[in-house]
């Protein structure tokens, strides 16, 4: 028998013993990668709670109590530009993390710019639709059907404006403070709760407004 | 711990990655903006697809929620390996066994929720609305 197969160091299919960290004899993860996990967790925790608003929007659709129902009340052009926004949004997001990764002060913080300005024109056409409806009396508090609505997308639209905030303090954190180590945590941490605001404006978009749209 | 022969500082590192994470090498450069690229390709075409789908007249109208149900669900895969960067390499175990879980939730607390709903409103007396 092989010695090497008894050397507790090594898998029991003979493949070399993993050094990186966090792996059996690498040591601890490095704390960028439990930070991310961390975040992550925080982030899927984030989507079940949204799941829990989308169950209730699902029950309460048809309860339009003689109201306006979705097919009155959307508008596929303004839902259309506001996708287009938040897509983009996340693609510069994504270049910003490169341009991060490079310590590139000047190309970061212009995406990130353009990153919020693409945030900030959503929160505008989202604000102009919820002030439309309020107009004309279709509040939240007209049916259960518009409740779950502006519960469930105003709670998107929270976190968008959450978002905005955090990317702002982002930007003056890593003008005054460079990339410092702390700062590409919380950087870090901040293109996931970006990233994850777009994946659930997809179903957003997708299941209350398509969907609403061919009721 | 025992450091094995062959052991470069810092090889490790390359094999563990969080979500999101991506290559900090000058090379990296390239390819991580080609992923991003590739990702917003491919999430427009779902978008555009989702968009034509509610707006036609070509698939059977009741089959257009489904329709709609599986591009979003596309589209958020899309988001996940191209933008959040979860992939089923081993490094990335914890990550997708959490999304795991969570999917898991979500699937339970929306079908279950629908599921019981309808059976509620089955049941109940034509008086009580």
């Amino acid at each position: 028998m092989n010695a090497a197969v008894l050397d507790h160091d090594h898998g029991h299919d003979g493949r070399k013993p993993s050094t990186a960290p966090g792996h059996g004899t690498g040591g601890p993860a490095a704390k960028r990668i439990i930070v991310g996990d961390g975040f992550w967790v925080f982030l899927i925790s984030d989507i079940i709670m949204f799941s829990a608003f989308f169950a209730a929007y699902a029950i309460l659709a048809p309860a339009t109590a003689a109201g306006p129902s979705a097919r009155q009340i959307f508008d596929p052009n303004s839902v259309a530009i506001e996708t287009a926004c938040l897509l983009l949004s996340s693609f510069t997001c994504g270049l910003a993390s490169v341009a991060a990764s490079q310590r590139s002060q000047k190309w970061t913080q212009a995406a990130l710019l353009l990153t919020g300005l693409l945030g900030f024109a959503f929160l505008l056409l989202e604000a102009r639709e919820f002030s439309g409806l309020l107009a004309r009396g279709d509040g939240p508090t007209r049916s259960a059907f518009l409740s779950a609505f502006f519960t469930l997308v105003g709670c998107h639209g929270l976190h968008v404006t959450a978002g905005l905030l955090w990317l702002g303090t982002m930007m003056a954190q890593i003008y005054a403070k460079g990339f410092r180590r702390d700062i590409q945590h919380r950087y870090f941490c901040f293109t996931l709760f970006w990233h994850a605001l777009d994946i659930i404006w997809v179903a957003i978009f997708g299941l209350v407004y398509l969907v609403g749209l061919n009721l | 711990m025992s450091t094995p022969a062959d052991y470069e500082p810092g090889a490790g590192l390359e094999g563990d990655s969080a979500p999101g994470y991506e290559s900090e090498t000058r090379e990296g450069v390239r390819a991580a903006i080609r992923g991003y690229l590739i990702g917003l390709v491919l999430a427009s075409a779902l978008t555009v697809a989702s968009f034509w789908a509610s707006s036609t007249h070509l698939i059977y109208g009741p089959g257009v929620p489904i329709a709609l149900v599986v591009l979003a669900v596309a589209q958020m895969g899309i988001h996940l390996v191209f933008f959040l960067h979860i992939t089923t390499s081993p490094d990335n175990t914890n990550n997708v066994l959490a999304l795991a879980f969570g999917v898991l939730i979500v699937f339970v607390l929306v079908f279950g929720t629908v599921w019981a709903m309808a059976h509620m409103n089955a049941n109940m007396m034509p008086s009580m609305g």
